[in-house]
Parts: C-alpha cells; structure tokens; sequence
C-alpha cells in the first residue's frame, strides 16, 4: 500500500524519461550544442511544441477530467506571454536607449530616459507614455508574478462567476468563446495599452543575452519548456492520482452524486479551472519568446478549439493522450501549412495542403471521435494489452 | 424519541402540478420508516426536498436538535449535516473502483485542500474492507463499479451512504432490480443501519415492506394518506382505493 507516488503510477517515469531523451537528442543535434544536423529554427519549433503540450495539459484537467469543455483556454496563455512580453520589450528597449544616449553630452535624467522608452515603445500606436499596466514592467520578478496571477486571477473570478450560477455543459463553453473573443477584441484597440494588433514583437531577444546567439538561447528556452512540461506533469499527475482525482472525476461523470456526497462541487470546479489557467499562463510565457512576436490574433476563439481538438484526438482524461495529441497535431499543422508539404496533383485538382488542411484535420478529428473515443493515447492501452496477453 | 426531522405545510408546484401538496412528516432518530404510495405520488420529489434537491415554494423543513432550517442550505451544506441519500436508479461512479467509490463516500473534511493532501491510512483501509464485506463486495474491491450487476450496484450505493455516517439516510426502491436473496440481505441492512439511526425507504414492494417491519406512511397526489403498522394502513379503505386496489 505504502508504495511511492512514481511506482504508483508508472506512466509519469516513462513520460519524464522520454522527455528527458527527446531534449537530449535535440540538443546533441542543434547548432548550439552539437552537430548542427536540426536548425536553430526547427529547435524553436520543438520548444513552441512543448509548450502547447503543456496548455494541453491544462486543458485535459479541465475538460478530460473535470468535464469542464473550456473553449477559452489560450485567453490565459496569451495573457502569460503578454505578461512576459511587457518585461521583455522593456528591458531591451531600455537597453537600446542608454546605449544610444551614452554618447550624449549629458546623461539623461530618469524621466528622459523613461519618456524615450515610452515613445520607442508606443509611438506605433501614437502613444508617449507608459500606460498603467506596465507599471510593473522594469521588473522582472514582478511581471513573472504576474504571468501566474493575471491569467489566475481572471480565472477564478470568471469561474466563480459561471460556476455559482450553476452554468455547465454547451452554455458554459459558449461562455467561454465569448472570454477570449472579448478579450481578444480589447487588445485589438490601440488604446488599451498593449499596442492593439501590433502586440510585443522581438521577444526573442532576452534582455541580458543580447550578446548570446539565438541558436543557445533557443536551446535554453527548449529546456526550460521540457523542464516546465515535466513539472507539470508530475504536478497533474499527482492532483489527480489521489482523492481529489476521484471526486473530479466524479464531477465529469455524475456532478449531483458528488454534491449529495456533501463536496461542494463548484469549489472543485473552480480549483481545477484556476489551476488550469495557472499552468496554460506559464506555457504561453514561455511559448512567446520562443515565436518572437504576441498579437491579439493569438487570443482568437478559434486557437481554443483547435486546442479542444487536439486533446480529443490525443485521447482526454488521460495526461499522456493530451501530450500526444498537441504534439502530432501542431506538428503536422506546422508542417503542412508551412507550405514544405508537397502538393497532391489530381490531374484535374491540384490539393494545396495549406488550403486543404483544415478539412483533413477536421476528417481526423471525426473519424477519431468515431472510431477511437479514446483517441491516440488509447492506442497504448491496445499495446499494453497485446503485451499481457 | 425527540424529531430528528420535521416537515410542515410543504407544498411543491411544477409548472402549475402540484407534487407535494401540504406534506407534513416527521421522523426520530433511531427509527426505521417505509413510505409508499401509488407512480407519481410524490416520494422522490419529496426526498429532494430534504436534500435540497428542490425548493418548496412554502412551508418549513427543521433538522436536528438545533432545529435549523434545510432550506437556505445548499445540497453539499445538507449532506454534510448528515443526510446521505440513494437515488432511485443507482448511481456510483462507474468509471471507479468499488473500493474508490466508498472512499470518496468515507466521512472525512470534504474541503478541496485537505482532499488534495488526504492519502488513505490503514484505519481507513481497514474501514473500507469492512463496509465492503457488509455489502458482499469485499471480492470486488478492485473492480470498475460499471462491470457490477444491477443489485451490487444498489449495494455499493447503500455501502456509500453507510460510508458516509449520516444520522439520517434517504433510500428510495433499493430493492429494485434484485433477486429474491439480495432483497433479504437489503433489509438486513437497512434494519442494522436503523438502530442508529433515522432510515427512510421508499419502495412499492409490498413483501419487501412488511419485512422492513416498522412504521408506514402513505402518500398520495403529494399528501399524507394515512401513517401506521403496515396492517393499519392496509386495512384503511382509501389506501386500498388509490394504491392496493389498483
Ligand atoms: N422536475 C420536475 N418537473 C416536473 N414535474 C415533476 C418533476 N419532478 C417530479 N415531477 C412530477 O411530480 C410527480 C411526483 O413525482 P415523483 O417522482 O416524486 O413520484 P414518485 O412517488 O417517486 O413516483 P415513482 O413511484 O414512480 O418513483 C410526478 O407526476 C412527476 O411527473
Ligand atoms: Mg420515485
């Protein structure tokens, strides 16, 4: 009975141990570290992966565990790379700055120096200061607390707001559309303050290791996205391998039992939702300075249901299901957008994979939910049995 | 044998259909109570009074020796205050094993933190094989409760309810579905749960009621018909009107 956590649940120490590989090999491979035989621009791509696999994750407590279809869920993830993005574009355009004005005659005053940052900053958007929600901005800790707080935060009151009131199922995905649609919206405003549809760009450029090349630091952003998918995984899996993981699931599969059992199911919800944005926040804060650039476009309701789609297609309520399915399915997304998959010649159609896509991911999300409800991730179950018998 | 709970004057309305119609009940602790009555009388709607299920547009429901009300509760608040409820197509968690299911049910902080960090102690353990044994399931501990027959189903849910230390359990047709043998060891249950506490069982089995042997109460369209011995209560022609003569 008293056996550990690890040897209870088996599936966390081959996960952690492939993730381990995979990062090993790619390092061993990229410009930085090793051959050279992948480029700096797929390790980025790599990186981004682990990172969606992370939200991914989040969106298996939710949805795959806790029944909770939020459809919403990369309004916290853009919302921790904003957050990340502020301190980014701060520091190095202050940088800039007192490089540029070194040579000055005189040195600049404080207000100088922050009025020149500000309109370095916001001139894109016809602004000269710095609005008030940047006033965390030259520091680093601060806006790293606010990558967890903000997306929490906004998390707890909306959850609190829906789940009070007893909203479920198709209502409260529907609500969720409408969070990040509004959300979205908002940021697309110049005037908001985070510089409408430009977003935060040159976010590859971490403050403090502008003499570093991108091919290292893309290797340092991978291992921290491997790291955080790591942790969040061990932390997903141990929330839900005791016995709060039952009353979650019990929640998914029959929400009055539970409440008749005497938990009070909305404070469970309203857990799991909060925990989940946490994580979807810390994976988008360490998505974006991998892609270099954050706009409102980001925040679209239509990146939450690709993301309910994957996890459908990886397999839900099972955490290496949601793993699987963000990583094939964002991949093969990469690949046949990127416009290197090759064209299919029908003779009197020619099947461009960027337009056509689309109808093939939609095809596979169907057949899977027909004929593999438990999606790829269920696949392993077949294997594991094979094996036994 | 002061009131454990006490029902007056409650009246329910679905879109203008009277369910429950000036109900009043009352019950002791200990005591075993049957309640039947004709389809549509009012039995479930009325233990989803007590649990908070559904709200009454008038009357009161008192609890306890502080005699709180019920009705500013919340379904969780309620249970919590030690009313444990079977419904009438049994519901477990079927995704879960036996023995998860009856630890989810053990009376334990039901806050989410002190959940999170709860891990199964042997006492715990030990408890949970004794209710299994109680409900003939200590065999299936590690079993999906989905894969159970109808019957065990109904028992993993009593032993749930047992798990639970209620002061008052609400079983509505526990014997639904079960075989001539399982009905027997049902009633043992019930019966053994019943010296401790309040038990109140619906059912519409008449040889299942008279083994119960308590007091019976009949409802019907939503009222107290009549309340006694079962013979009492068989003998009274309206009873043999609505329900037995049909
Ligand atoms: N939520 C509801 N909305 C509308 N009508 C309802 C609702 N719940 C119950 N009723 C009606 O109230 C009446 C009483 O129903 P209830 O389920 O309490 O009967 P019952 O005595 O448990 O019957 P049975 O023996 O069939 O289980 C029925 O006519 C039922 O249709
Ligand atoms: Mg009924």
């Amino acid at each position: 009975m008293e056996r550990s956590f690890f040897a209870r649940n088996p599936s966390v120490m081959i996960f952690i141990g492939m993730l381990g590989l995979f990062t090993l090999a790619i390092t061993v491979m990229s410009e930085a570290y090793g051959t050279s035989a992948i480029s700096t621009s797929l390790v980025k791509t790599l990186g981004m992966t682990l990172c969606l696999c992370l939200i991914a994750l989040a969106m298996d407590l939710v949805w795959g565990y806790c029944g909770i279809l939020s459809l919403g869920h990369f309004a916290f993830f853009g919302l921790g790379g904003y957050m990340i993005g502020m301190w980014i574009m701060y520091a190095r355009t202050e940088a800039v700055i007192v490089t540029s004005l070194a040579n000055a005659p005189l040195p600049p005053t404080p207000t100088e120096l922050n009025d020149a940052i500000a309109v370095q900053i916001f001139g894109v958007v016809g602004g000269d200061s710095f609005p008030w929600m940047w006033a965390f901005s030259h520091s680093l800790t601060l806006q790293l607390m606010l990558v967890v707080l903000v997306p929490g935060l906004l998390a707890l009151v909306f959850g609190w707001l829906a789940f009070r009131s007893r909203v479920t199922g198709v209502y409260l995905s529907i609500l969720t559309q409408a969070m990040t649609l509004a959300l979205s919206l908002y940021l697309f405003q110049n005037d908001t303050g985070l510089r409408g549809n430009n977003g935060l760009s040159g976010l590859q450029n971490i403050p403090g290791a502008e003499d570093i090349p991108q091919a290292v630091t893309s290797i340092w952003l991978l291992w921290a996205s491997a790291l955080a998918l790591g942790l969040g995984y061990i932390a997903a899996a141990w929330i839900m391998s005791g016995k709060f993981g039952n009353v979650i699931r019990g929640i998914r599969d029959d929400e009055p039992r539970v409440r008749f059992l005497g938990y009070s199911v909305e404070g469970y919800k309203l857990f799991v939702f909060t925990v989940s944005a946490v994580i979807a926040g810390l994976a988008g804060a360490l998505y974006y300075p991998q892609a270099g650039i954050i706009n409102p476009d980001e925040i679209a309701p239509i990146a939450s249901i690709y993301l309910a789609v994957w996890v459908a297609i990886g397999g839900r309520g099972r955490l290496y299901g949601a793993v699987i399915g963000a990583a094939t399915v964002s991949l093969l997304s990469t690949w046949f957008t990127g416009g290197r998959a090759p064209d299919v010649n029908l003779g009197f159609y020619n099947i461009q994979w960027v337009d056509w896509w689309t109808v093939l991911l939609g095809l596979g999300f169907v057949l899977v939910t027909l004929f593999a409800p438990k999606g790829l991730g269920g696949l392993i179950d077949f294997v594991i049995r094979k094996d036994r018998a | 044998m002061s009131s454990l709970l006490q029902l007056s004057g409650v009246s329910v309305t679905f879109d203008g259909f009277r369910a429950i119609n000036n109900l009043s009940f009352q019950i002791g602790e200990p005591e075993l109570r049957a309640v039947i009555g004709p389809n549509g009388a009012g039995k479930t709607t009325f233990m989803d009074i007590v649990t908070g299920k559904t709200r009454p547009d008038e009357g009161t429901v008192i609890w306890g020796e502080r005699s709180v009300s019920l009705l500013k509760m919340s379904e969780a608040q309620i249970a919590r205050a030690g009313i444990g409820r079977k419904f009438q197509r049994p519901t477990v968690f079927e995704d879960q094993t036996v023995a998860e299911n009856l630890m989810v049910a053990l009376k334990k902080d039901r806050g989410p933190f002190s959940v999170l960090f709860w891990r199964a102690e042997p006492a715990d353990q030990t408890r949970i094989e004794e209710l299994a044994s109680e409900i003939s399931l200590v065999d299936h501990l590690n079993t999906q409760a989905g894969i159970l027959s109808h019957g065990q189903k109904q028992w993993l849910e009593i032993g749930m309810l047992l798990a639970q230390e209620p002061r008052l359990l609400l079983v509505d047709e526990p014997a639904a579905g079960m075989s001539g043998a399982e009905r027997d060891h049902t009633t043992e249950l019930l019966k053994e749960a019943a010296k401790t506490r309040a038990v109140v069982v619906v059912e519409h089995d008449m040889d299942f009621v008279r083994k119960l042997d308590c007091k019976v109460t009949v409802l019907h369209e939503g009222s107290v018909l009549a309340e006694g011995s079962l013979d009492h209560v068989t003998a009274n022609q309206e009873v043999i009107d609505v329900y037995l003569g049909r």
